[in-house]
């Protein structure tokens, strides 16, 4: 087998990709990845990672703030933001150069370039790369797996200018922290970016175009959320249009329109995060059978696209936008191509995350959502107010709760807002998919003082009535 | 119990292989995971790792074996104190996961790195009898009244989950195949609320009630010549006339012969036996699109007049639809006569929860021997199913045994 003949080639090394070629390896398949950037993708790179080491300084700059509480007294405390910003990208650097590892470690030959289906050769799928340093090569592979993610969609009007109109790329590598801030689209990117750079101390203007904040959570997680950042300082606008803009030598002005009428306000730089679209473009889909919806290829639930040993994982392949979405789908087709019995996703089982301050965590139906499915349901809530923890911690805003089907006792879904919820809400994700019901959560023994504890109290408030509220 | 290792599919073409190398001895003890032998073939070396723990019992097929087929045991598993067996028992079905194929890539799927010899592909119970399933599953199965053993598991190593509960709950019970395959011009005609209670409860009965059957031939003459004789004696008119049929006659033999063997005249409940004070005869009458089984209460104590006449009218009322409740339900015993269509012998399903029915067949000339010679007799096969959790062969041998006595000496019937 030469060097250019593989059982699999992955185009893209994201979350989706790298994994993808991990775990080919692990089951003794020939695998190869394509990656015209960085391995890691937009996650670790551009995304989940160094939004997270942003996040934790913000988070640390907010607790500098805040330290009369727990009986400290610093003078005038102060931050380089250019360091801050050094570090999110030495964190993404270090992560990408352990991809790298990864791979050799598992003799995964890596191609610095882009990939192209480009026919076939007998049984095998040619592809063609243009490497980075300006030759092309051709890979030969019975399967290939498309991960080649996505991007920033844009607003027109809004497109990226390099310097007042930022995508979350621009975000992350800001020139200036800017004074007034303008904040377009209040989905994960967006409510993570306005957290941020409010907890640094910009003043920040959130605009949505629905009418409510992170409009894909439970309504009630909605409304906290609404509320702690209205008094963190941050200024919300809902069912709101973004109009014209005017550019002015330092600054931009933007109309926006809601239903109290057409204001103008000023703004030092704009983050528009209206969603993102995927990268299915010169991948020589033309010449194939794969259909793309727009924006996403189509798939099946066992990621086949249109054309027989082509597939197509994570964000390429449609919502949710999620890295662990795309490690999972990659594991999984990865599995079905060495013929392993594999479980297709189902997406209301696989938990969201956003990293803002207060942190907001779910998985599963909202109380609306399954109303209008169909269920009949009980809900539980429990105030964080109520958790001795998060009292002690100084972090008593939140809330857990949880939706059950009245009936069958199943975990619908749970919704939670409050410190460390991102790192909780996988307790509910299990109960989820080991398709537990009130009555193990019920006997399951929290440890105690957690702020978990909320949990198998919103848990109790569902039947019998929680304890401690 | 000693479990057989069996030689694993690397691959879905896979069908032979190598057995390089025993990385464990006899004797050995073995836990989940840990890699007990490594397995060759043109393409890859892996290992085979143990599913359940146990003591390496004995190897079968020694390293270095070339050409082992698929599923052939190459060990066997046993427990503690547990005595080896000798030898390979044969190879047993598909005990390892067959990889299904994917598609236009016969060739490069390479092999699960985690082997499972000793469990099923997807078992719906383990070794051990234990049925997996989530505890979502087993709630909804529990509310549906679905049995999981009947339901086979889509989930992680054969788990039953939500999914599959649903699927067989949107299935119903098994319907029959044919239904999918009917030809285009057969016609579905609804059933009648009286078709689905009979399908209702003869399937209960002829499932739930472990029927046996006793048969004896009775000879008919003694009885036709009492009815001869008792129906010349009937008024030619007027409201004391009568004219019995052999069936009245048969209806009072079988009341007489439940009086005398009582232990018949029961039904079975869950762990008693009940005991009729009274003998009530179900009678088993066809109309139109159905049965139905009027009762002729306390027949034993009722003359043949009364029986003929409370028949007749019973029967008519029955065709009409007339029947009011309490004059077919209860009942402690039935009998089904179908000598009038000139059937020679049947068996009838029990009318639960009754104990026994008695299926009467045409009485017909037959040969019959007396004494030493040959002669002809007008001759009826008799039938009883009976319920054997209440009533015993013996006991239904006996009861038959009245019954043709009574029915051969039938002056009984008019004392």
């Amino acid at each position: 087998m030469s060097t250019t003949d593989f059982d699999l080639v992955v185009i893209g090394g994201g979350p989706g990709g790298y994994v993808a070629a991990l775990r080919a390896a692990q089951l003794k398949l020939s695998v190869a990845v394509v990656e015209g950037n960085h391995l890691g993708g937009i996650c670790l790179n551009w995304g989940c990672i160094p939004t997270k080491a942003l996040l934790r300084a913000s988070e640390i700059n907010h607790l500098l703030h805040d330290l009369g509480q727990f009986g400290f007294t610093v003078d005038n405390p102060r931050f380089d933001f250019e360091k801050v910003v050094a570090r999110s990208r030495a964190v993404s650097k270090q992560l990408s150069g352990g991809i790298g590892h990864l791979l050799k470690k598992a003799r995964i030959p890596v191609f610095n370039g882009f990939g192209k289906l480009n026919g076939t050769d007998g049984k095998k799928r040619k592809i063609t790369v243009a490497l980075n340093d300006g030759s092309t090569t051709e890979l030969k592979a019975a399967h290939v797996i498309l991960a080649t993610g996505a991007r920033a969609r844009v607003l027109p009007g809004f497109e990226p200018d390099g310097k007042f109109i930022w995508s979350y790329r621009e975000a992350l590598v800001p020139d200036i922290l800017p004074r007034r801030l303008l904040v377009i689209g209040s989905g994960a990117i967006g409510t993570e970016f306005a957290s941020f750079y409010r907890n640094m101390g910009s003043e920040v203007t959130l605009v949505e175009v629905a009418d409510r904040i992170l409009p894909v959570e439970d309504e009630e997680i909605s409304k906290l959320a609404h509320t702690a950042f209205e008094k963190q300082g941050m200024k919300i606008l809902t069912s709101a249009k973004p109009g014209p803009l005017s550019k002015g030598k330092d600054d931009v002005t933007v109309e926006i329109t809601t239903a109290r009428g057409t204001e103008k306000l000023t703004f030092d730089r704009v983050i528009s995060a209206v969603g993102i679209v995927g990268n299915v473009e010169k991948l020589g889909l033309e010449n194939t059978k794969i259909e793309a919806d727009r924006t996403h290829i189509k798939t099946d639930h066992l990621c086949k696209t249109g054309e027989p040993g082509i597939y197509a994982i994570g964000d390429v392949a449609g919502a949710p936008w999620l890295a662990h979405k795309a490690s999972h789908e990659a594991v999984m087709c990865v599995e079905a191509i060495a013929g392993l019995p594999v479980h297709p996703i189902d997406i209301t089982k696989i938990p969201g995350c956003t990293y803002c301050r207060p942190q907001i965590a779910s998985v599963g139906f909202t109380e609306a959502k399954a109303k209008a499915a169909g269920y009949q349901i009980r809900v539980g809530r429990f105030p964080l107010i109520g958790n001795g923890k998060a009292i002690a911690m100084g972090e008593p805003e939140g809330l857990v709760k949880t939706v059950f089907d009245a009936k069958t006792g199943e975990l619908l879904g749970a919704h939670m807002i409050g410190a460390e919820v991102t790192e909780m809400i996988q307790g509910y994700v299990i109960a989820r998919t080991g398709e537990l019901t009130e009555a193990e959560l019920k006997e399951t023994i929290f440890p105690h003082p957690t702020i978990s504890e909320s949990m198998h109290e919103a848990v109790l408030a569902a039947y019998d009535g929680a304890l401690h509220f | 119990m000693a479990t057989d290792i069996l030689m694993p599919a690397l691959s879905p073409t896979m069908t032979e292989g190598k057995l390089a190398r025993w990385l464990k001895k006899e004797g050995e003890t073995i836990s989940p995971g840990q890699v007990i032998a490594e397995i060759e073939t043109d393409k890859a070396t892996m290992e085979v790792e143990a599913v359940e723990e146990g003591i390496l019992g004995k190897i079968f097929i020694p390293e270095g074996t070339e050409g082992v087929a698929v599923n052939t045991p190459i060990a066997v598993l046993i427990e503690e104190g547990e005595a080896v067996p000798e030898q390979a028992p044969a190879p047993k079905t598909a005990p390892v996961r067959q990889p299904e194929a994917t598609a236009a890539t016969p060739k490069t799927a390479a092999a699960p790195q985690k082997m499972a010899p000793a469990s099923t592909p997807q078992p719906v119970a383990t070794p051990t009898g234990r049925i997996v399933a989530s505890p979502l599953a087993k709630r909804i199965a529990k509310e549906a009244g679905l049995d999981l053993s009947g339901i086979k598991g889509s989930g992680p190593n054969g788990r039953i989950v939500k999914r599959d509960v649903e699927n067989a709950k949107t299935r119903g019970p098994a319907k029959p195949a044919a239904t999918a395959v009917l030809p285009a011009e057969a016609e579905t005609v609804p059933m009648s609320s009286m078709r689905k209670v009979i399908a209702r409860r003869l399937t209960e009965a002829k499932t739930t009630i472990p029927h046996f059957y006793v048969s004896v031939d009775v000879q008919l003459d003694a009885l036709l010549s009492l009815r001869q004789q008792l129906n010349a004696a009937s008024p030619p008119e007027g409201d004391d006339a009568f004219k019995l049929s052999v069936n009245d006659m048969l209806i009072k033999a079988t009341a007489l012969t439940l009086r005398r063997v009582p232990d018949m005249n029961v039904s079975y409940a869950p762990d008693a036996i009940v005991h009729y004070p009274n003998v009530d005869i179900s009678v088993a009458v066809s109309i139109p699109d159905g049965l139905i089984t009027p009762i002729i209460r306390n027949a034993d104590k009722k003359s043949l007049r009364e029986i003929s006449n409370e028949t007749k009218d019973l029967v008519a009322r029955a065709r009409a639809g007339k029947l009011k409740p309490e004059e077919f339900q209860g009942g402690s015993f039935s009998i089904s006569n179908m000598g009038m269509f000139g059937i020679s012998a049947f068996s009838a399903i029990i009318n639960p929860p009754q104990a026994g029915i008695l299926a009467i067949a045409a009485g017909e000339k037959r040969p019959v021997v007396k004494g030493d010679s040959l002669a002809i007799g007008t001759v009826m096969t008799a039938t009883i199913s009976v319920d054997h959790r209440v009533v015993d062969g013996a006991l239904a041998a006996q009861w038959m045994s009245v019954f043709r006595s009574v029915v051969e000496n039938p002056i009984s019937l008019v004392v």
